[in-house]
């Protein structure tokens, strides 16, 4: 058997919630087991699972709106609201703590303008902990998008954030010239 | 040299590499030999040898073997190959001299100490190439395994003493006999790929650099019990391995391993990768298999057992990567094999993973029974920071921070059980002498509150309630009745808690309260940083 997002054609725009829905509808099979593996598509194609596409995919499962809600909300990686089309994740687990992180959430969150984690409205991207990349040897470690980086110091965490970001970055709060130097020197 | 001779140069496409620019790498040597037809290099992608501390390594076929440039930038590339293609006709081991050259792979020190079975193949194939999995050895396993009935895999799997690598230690072979023995018309086989515990990626690496073998292991698991069907439930936090391993899924279909005429035999067996939703709790087997059933990962009550009614109530085999992945080995060579290594009730080898602050980190297999220090001291290289190692985290956050005063301890599932501890999943994660341990308790409390299923009350509210009362031990207030609140509340959560998320928090916890106590009592003394100061009368003098 194949799994049925790993065939997966597009043929709708992404972000057209209510289209990309009836999309994987016609392409999910209406039993329960499925319903993570479509949640996943929605979240990578419209962004996060809104009050309205919770209402279709309980009704296309056959579940209660309460079941959906409860699953998507368990799970860190649904979001019922949008947070941003970057997504910046620090490892703030043992091994990355062994080696630094906590120094580099405080530069991030300097950086940004608030804590991992808080939603920044109308901002083009997000940061929140993770814990775990499973580069456990090579940390402090950082997840953008689908990609993973290893031994991150402050100055490798603000160039990053300009190739991911464009160059006149990082978002609403732009950082002081304070910000940086403190950042490069710890 | 003649045409007809290509050397190929492996660059590693696994996730540690990556991070550290071994896409780049690999990108570099690809330019460089488009522009240079008629060198005779040529790019190829392996797995990763699991050196995390040599990457980007890049190796290169030669006469006597593979060479090896550690630590490579893009930018060494174009001068690296110039040199290479230069001296290739006319060395058995070009670019000897050169900067970063570590020699010869398979003899350098780090590897040549290791005695691997289940990583014997990561990093010297591609590892989305079933022939070169095929011409290591790949498959023999299998081969034997169809020769036996169902009996009889099980009998190998229990005679080679093999137990659950995930952590909990279950003789693998006994959780097989109830599944086959078990009277059901559905039977399925799951691979716990949750790998949530910091300081582990042997799953990750494994998956990355020889996904077949898992494959395999699990295609025998499925002979084993009468099984068709399997699903590997694998982290989102791991986005290459999925990619990866998605296509050595759809390698396996094509070349006839998964099918429904597995090897051109009559039984059928395929699997269905599945992908994690980022909860930890999903790495404990019964909230794994809520979720693939598509609902929230909450912990259920045993009994049952899943070998009775795991997924969707039939019965179930739920092994961790690195079990099913040895289980090839264990059916090639024979149960005997397999047992004669280890020591006491550890039988076989285990890939210990040295993690965090590590000068040489990356994954050392060896047998069970070599003490923790002779580990770090042969293979770790000292601490990443050059200061004094204080203090060792074994078996991830559920697993105890040990003074040097216990590291002297065999690695063995007893042996670490013994001290108030536990091996887990084989993370080892280092921490030098600027580390506060109360900062790591209160991390151990939060991160048990951020993942609680929310099940148990002693998990749900009590870790909440253990970072409340760790704030007010690291900030002085009420020494005494927060020590003893501190202790109730570890009882409570061992005891009142159904799975191991809850049972084990404490035990980080407690590790610290006995071998870091000054730690916790104060918001980092610096003059309070030696090892062992820990003892109830310490604390009875603080708080008299």
């Amino acid at each position: 058997m194949t799994h049925p997002a790993s065939t997966f054609a597009s043929a709708v725009q992404d972000g057209d919630e209510l289209a990309v829905l009836h999309e994987l509808f016609a392409t999910f099979p209406s039993r329960a087991e499925y319903l993570l593996p479509l949640l996943h598509q929605v979240q990578a194609r419209v962004g996060f699972v809104s009050h309205a596409a919770t209402r279709a995919i309980a009704a296309h499962f056959n579940l209660s709106r309460a079941e959906v809600h409860g699953v998507v909300t368990f799970y860190h990686d649904f979001r019922d609201a949008p947070v941003g089309d970057t997504v910046v994740q620090l490892c703030m687990a043992e091994a990355c703590r062994a080696v630094g992180c906590v120094d580099l959430e405080a530069h991030l969150a300097a950086r940004r303008g608030a804590p991992l984690g808080e939603v920044i409205p109308k901002q083009r991207w997000h940061a929140e902990a993770t814990y775990c990349l499973g580069n456990c040897a090579l940390g402090p470690s950082l997840r953008i998008g689908e990609t993973v980086y290893g031994r991150v110091t402050p100055e490798r965490l603000d160039a990053l954030l300009a190739t991911h970001l464009g160059a006149n970055t990082p978002g609403a709060n732009a950082p002081s010239a304070d910000t940086r130097n403190g950042g490069s020197a710890s | 040299m003649s045409a007809a001779s290509v050397w190929r140069v492996h660059v590693p496409s696994d996730t540690a590499a990556a991070s550290v620019g071994a896409d780049e790498v690999a990108e570099a040597v690809a330019r460089w030999t488009a522009s240079h037809s008629g060198s005779g290099l040529a790019l190829h992608r392996n797995g990763s040898r699991g050196a995390a501390w040599l990457e980007p390594l890049l190796e290169i076929d030669t006469p006597k073997g593979r060479l090896g440039f550690a630590q490579l930038s893009s930018a060494d590339v174009p001068a690296l190959l110039d040199q290479l293609s230069v001296e290739l006709g006319r060395s058995d081991t070009p670019g000897l001299a050169h900067a970063r050259c570590i020699g010869l792979v398979d003899e350098h020190p780090w590897f040549r100490m290791q005695q691997r079975l289940m990583f014997a193949r990561a990093g010297r194939i591609d590892p989305l190439s079933i022939d070169e999995y095929r011409d290591t050895g790949g498959l023999a396993g299998l081969q034997r395994a169809l020769q036996f009935d169902q009996s009889g895999i099980v009998q190998e799997v229990i005679d080679s003493g093999l137990r659950g690598r995930g952590g909990a230690a279950f003789p693998t072979g006994i959780k097989w006999r109830t599944v086959q023995q078990a009277a059901a018309a559905s039977k399925y086989v799951v691979c716990n790929a949750d790998e949530g515990d910091s300081g582990t990626f042997a799953d990750r690496l494994l998956m990355e650099a020889d996904p077949f073998r898992l494959i395999e292991g699990m295609v025998i698991a499925g002979l084993a019990v009468g099984a068709q069907q399997g699903y590997v439930y694998l982290r989102s936090e791991y986005p290459r391995t999925i990619r990866t391993f998605d296509a050595a899924l759809q390698a396996a279909r094509n070349a006839g391993l998964l099918g429904p005429r597995v090897l051109d035999s009559p039984h059928a067996f395929d699997i269905e990768l599945r992908v994690g939703a980022g909860a930890y709790i999903c790495g404990e087997e019964t909230a794994l298999l809520e979720s693939l059933e598509g609902r929230r990962g909450q912990v259920r009550s045993k009994p049952p057992l899943p070998a009775i009614a795991g997924l969707f109530g039939c019965p179930t085999i739920i092994n961790n990567v690195l079990t099913l992945a040895a289980v090839p080995d264990v059916l090639a060579q024979g149960a005997a094999h397999y047992a004669g290594f280890g020591v006491d009730r550890s039988r076989g080898t285990m890939p210990f993973q040295l993690a965090g602050n590590v000068a040489q980190g990356g994954l050392v297999e060896l047998p069970f029974g070599i003490t923790l220090r002779e580990l770090i001291e042969t293979f770790a290289g000292g601490t990443r920071s050059g200061r004094a190692l204080r203090a060792v985290q074994v078996g991830g956050p559920l697993g105890a921070y040990l003074p040097s005063s216990q590291w002297d301890t065999p690695l063995g599932y007893e042996h670490f059980a013994g001290i108030g501890a536990m091996l887990g999943h084989g993370g080892i994660v280092l921490f030098d002498d600027t580390v506060n341990l109360g900062a790591m308790a209160q991390f151990a409390m939060e991160f048990c509150a951020i993942e609680s299923c929310g099940k148990c009350t002693p998990c749900r509210i009590g870790s909440t309630r253990g970072v409340e009362v760790i704030q007010k031990l690291r900030r002085g207030e009420n020494l005494r009745a927060n020590w003893d609140l501190l202790g109730e509340l570890c009882e409570t959560m061992e005891f009142g808690s159904l799975c191991a998320m809850g049972g084990l928090t404490p035990l980080p916890v407690r590790s610290i309260m006995t071998h870091f106590t000054a730690d916790l009592l104060a918001p980092s003394p610096a003059d309070s940083r030696a090892d062992a100061v820990a003892s109830p009368d310490l604390v009875a003098e603080e708080v008299a």
